[in-house]
């Protein structure tokens, strides 16, 4: 049982959270035919922006409302109304996600009124799927607005009712903001080996997943479509990743009567055999030899890989869904989570996290416990670049952003094979740092010559 | 809005310097430059995104943003103003303003108490406070927060009075110099002075290109007293008033200074550019006559030419050699400002032809050097759509395009070969050794044979005949001959 501790600090310092509607947008990118809109400064828009193209490689559609200060005094209906429509005139997109900022919610802004009066007053707007979520910026991270937009989608596209149970072979998979492209890939490759239909929602797999269009594409090309996600009521079961998909699984339920489990995480041995036997429940099938020969592969991986893990300290900082799989990850292969960081405290599960402390903070406070704790593996996102360089830390970048390595969307931490990827690549890691062993090493040996040293000495933030 | 903010923006928009303001009339003038925003198709940064830009690259200080997550969480850390020294600029400091920070006005408490954590800390020369939209609204005064701590603290705190939303990111740079002259430039003394001092205004040293220049300058004996702000030193910046000469880089962003210190300070400012080889040596050249002119010895003149005409000699030998990849090819430059007319008459030396130069951000005066260059001014384009840009480019109707990061990826899907020459490359483009480098990362883009591997048409797309065949080299050979 970890002990939660809510830093002090007025000054955050390295973030290591990035903003709620940045995490709306990048669910409503999941959508086909999608362009997100901000409702905010411009500014809010263009620094989501240039984050999320950094992260993915992808030129990505994301546009604003463009609040300047005369439409903050006076309200922003008349900006959200000219968005809409000049995305539509411009772009012809299938679906647009709203995604509202600190700005206009500080304002109190009631955009839930203005947006019913303009689709009311623009016929024009018909064939056009428009969501919104309330995501400020002042409230949680990635996490909960990514969260927050899938229960939009859910809220307005859903049909009602309509569970046809056990007839139906349609499994709908809710994928928490942390799972990659190849995560996804490789979800939906286990479900159909169950001879089962997925339904991905938001499905990124689709969109950001870099491929070369033989069109310019001012949308997104690929990703949920409006009428499938109308009838995720059909489905059999509901599979949701991370406690933040708790919120829209449980509107899809509340909504469709369609069963759900949750997983926490899908990183890990246990994780991969729960998901196995729930399809297998589902399908009324059993496993079939490929995730049998999947699941051993683990098993040696994890044989080969523990030396590389065990005793190993490790400090982590990342959103909070994405820190407990990744502490329970380390923690079973062997290494100790010195020190914890989430960048929200919001999530249940933080407390079920395998070390004596989480702290909800920052990079620094990160960078901080890491020193002071004796870290020998940083682990989290781009950011943490600078407290890696500054402790002499080797870096294993998770979540987001990631934007000084490429492909980090075709990284697969999911399931037996994701897993086994993933202890390859910290064995890797901790491979790279070994050194031959001098008499230096060996310095100690007699007790009471020394203090008796860890090998790896920490070294002091500088 | 506070009045004194509003007042500010009026002055800015009111710079005679500004040779595009200076054609308008006396009510156009009013208006202010900021074209009004199109919500739903609007792109670019705020305004505190353009004051960050030109404040970041002053190493030493605390930047520390007020607002909620977003306006810091999301940027920091993203560009590459390289510094020689202090690494505290690099840190993201925001006071993250939570639900209850804004429901309970507790704004400017929490921005004190962060000025005063970073300060025990850091023990930085100054902190500069940036407001945010957030707390424009709800009326927090950095002003007095700032004034408070610098008097509470013992160290100067310069409020960067730039919310997003008053207008665009070319704004904000302009506010950011307010700032500068308001609080900085003159609140301190150097340590000694020469006769050739000189500042160089609008230069960040993104991917560490003032570094490519200082040496030029050192060589004559003139000394970079200051750079605004490209690797400089709270200090510097602070004694900046003191230099002789003040060459002004980036012609919109920082007008306001250079004027502002000619009539404060009997500064004279020129505009000029390190990019292309004419520039760099027409930049040395003015800087030189300048300096002489206030007093500076005259043989500075000769040993001027001198270096000129042994650099320029040296660095059109280097790029000789990348003539045979380059002559012929057609770039597509698509970026704003000084850099479309000093990068094309260094393409065009080459041999390389401009198919089309992108006058967005350009001066009057930027557009009649292209038109002398080019000989015409039927290659001048104002912005292409992107979906214009796409087709251009799959039509093969250039071999490269020159751009920024924004364009990037349309380039790259028309599977065209593309060059960063905005802010978010790597490689550093400035002075005679700039333009080497510039050349030599073009040859290496268009010789690189991946653009006929990707360019191969798929198994499925191939006619039946040349896939049916027995030949495995088939499909091969028909790539090579498209190519």
């Amino acid at each position: 049982m970890a002990e939660i501790v809510h830093g002090r600090k007025a000054c955050a310092t390295n973030p290591l959270k990035s903003s709620a509607p940045l995490g709306a947008a990048l669910a409503y990118l999941g959508m086909e035919g999608s362009v997100p809109l901000l409702h905010g400064s411009q500014g809010c828009t263009s620094f989501a922006l240039t984050l999320a193209v950094r992260h993915f490689k992808e030129a990505i559609p994301l546009q604003t409302t463009a609040m300047d200060e005369v439409a903050t005094i006076l309200g922003g209906a008349g900006n959200l109304e000219e968005a809409i429509l000049n995305l539509h005139k411009r772009m012809k997109p299938r679906f647009i996600g709203i995604a509202s900022t600190a700005l206009v919610e500080t304002r109190g802004e009631d955009y839930v009124g203005e947006l019913g009066t303009i689709l009311r007053k623009n016929a024009s707007l018909r064939g056009t799927s428009i969501v919104y979520a309330s995501t400020p910026d002042y409230a949680g991270a990635l996490e909960d607005g990514w969260s927050r937009a899938v229960a939009a989608i859910i809220d307005a596209l859903v049909e009602p009712g309509g569970a046809i149970g056990p007839l139906s072979r349609q499994v709908n998979i809710l994928p928490g903001v942390h799972q990659t492209t190849a995560d996804i890939e490789e979800i939906v490759a286990i479900v159909e080996a169950f001879g089962l239909s997925p339904m991905v929602l938001p499905d990124i797999s689709g969109s950001l997943d870099g491929t070369v269009p033989s069109q310019y594409q001012p949308t997104t090309w690929g990703g949920a479509r409006p009428e499938q996600v109308a009838r995720m009521g059909q489905a059999l079961h509901t599979i949701a990743i991370g406690e933040h998909m708790r919120h829209p699984a449980g509107r899809l339920r509340e909504r469709t009567g369609v069963p759900v489990t949750l997983f926490p995480t899908l990183l890990g041995l246990e994780a991969g055999d729960r998901l196995v036997s729930l399809l297998m429940e589902l399908s009324g099938r059993t496993a079939p030899a490929r995730l049998r020969r999947q699941r051993s592969q683990l098993e040696d991986a994890m044989l080969d890989g523990h030396f590389f893990f065990g005793g190993r300290r490790v400090a982590i900082g990342s959103d909070p869904d994405l820190l407990y799989g990744l502490a329970a990850f380390f923690h079973v292969m062997g290494a100790e989570v010195v020190a914890a960081v989430a960048s929200t405290g919001n999530s249940a599960l933080l407390e079920r996290i395998p070390t004596q402390r989480v702290v909800i903070g920052d990079l620094q406070d990160l960078e901080d416990a890491a020193a002071a704790a004796g870290a020998e593996l940083l682990v989290t996102n781009s950011h943490g670049r600078q407290a890696a360089e500054r402790l002499h830390l080797p870096h294993l970048r998770v979540g987001f952003p990631i934007f000084d390595r490429i492909g980090s969307t075709h990284r697969c931490t999911a399931g037996y094979r994701g897993t086994r990827d993933l202890i390859f690549e910290v064995a890797n890691i901790a491979q790279a740092g070994l050194h031959a062993h001098g008499p230096g090493d060996f310095a100690d040996v007699l007790p009471g010559e020394k203090e008796a040293s860890h090998a790896c000495a920490p070294v002091a933030a500088g | 809005m506070s009045r004194s903010l509003q007042a500010k923006i009026a002055d800015v928009f009111n710079e005679p310097g500004c040779d595009k303001n200076a054609a308008k009339g006396e009510k156009e003038r009013k208006k202010g430059c900021s074209k009004p925003l199109t919500p739903g198709a609007a792109a670019g940064g705020c305004a505190f995104d353009g004051a960050k830009i030109a404040l970041q690259p002053i190493t030493d200080v605390v930047h520390l943003v007020h607002g909620p997550l977003a306006c810091e969480g999301n940027g920091w850390d993203n560009r590459h103003a390289a510094s020689s020294g202090p690494m505290v600029y690099r840190t993201g400091f925001t006071t993250d303003l939570a639900e209850m920070d804004i429901i309970m006005g507790s704004g400017e408490k929490r921005l004190y108490r962060a000025i005063r954590e970073a300060v025990a800390r850091h023990d930085p020369p100054a902190v500069f406070v940036y407001a945010t939209c957030v707390p424009a609204l709800i009326g927090d005064d950095i002003e007095a927060v700032c004034r408070h701590a610098s008097e509470k603290l013992g160290v100067p705190c310069i409020p960067v009075n730039a919310p997003g939303f008053v207008g665009s990111k070319n704004l904000g740079n302009k506010l950011a110099g307010e700032a500068l002259l308001d609080h900085v430039i003159g609140t301190m003394e150097p340590e000694f002075t020469t006769p050739t001092d000189i500042n160089i205004l609008g230069e960040y040293n993104l991917s560490g290109e003032l570094w490519q220049v200082r040496p030029l300058f050192e060589r004559l004996g003139i000394r970079l007293h200051a750079c605004v702000t490209g690797d400089a030193r709270y200090r510097e910046v602070a004694s900046a008033h003191r230099a002789r000469v003040n060459m002004m880089v980036c012609s919109t962003a920082l007008i306001n200074i250079a004027r502002k210190m000619e009539e404060r300070y009997g500064i004279p400012y020129f505009e000029g550019s390190f990019y292309g080889i004419e520039d760099t040596s027409t930049a040395l050249r003015t800087t030189a006559a300048l300096l002489v002119r206030r007093g500076a010895p005259a043989e500075l003149i000769d040993r001027t030419e001198a270096l000129i005409g042994a650099e320029e000699a040296r660095a059109w030998a280097r790029i000789a050699p990348y003539r045979r990849s380059l002559e012929g090819k057609r770039v597509l430059l698509y970026t704003g400002g000084v850099k479309s007319w000093s990068i094309v008459s260094a393409l065009m030396e080459i041999g390389m032809e401009i198919v089309s130069t992108s006058t967005r951000k350009s001066t009057r005066e930027d557009k009649e050097r292209i038109k002398e260059i080019m000989k015409t001014d039927a290659h001048m384009v104002d912005s292409i759509p992107p979906r214009e840009m796409y087709a251009k480019l799959r039509n093969g109707e250039a071999d490269i395009m020159l751009s920024g990061g924004r364009t990037q990826f349309t380039a790259l899907k028309a599977k065209t070969p593309w060059l960063d020459i905005n802010q978010e490359r790597h490689v550093a483009y400035a002075g005679y050794d700039g333009m080497v480098n510039l050349v030599a990362e073009l040859a290496r883009a268009l010789d690189n044979p991946v653009w006929r591997e990707v360019r191969r048409p798929a198994p499925w797309d191939v006619p039946a005949s040349a896939a049916g065949g027995s030949s495995l080299a088939a499909p091969v050979a028909a790539a090579a001959a498209r190519a």
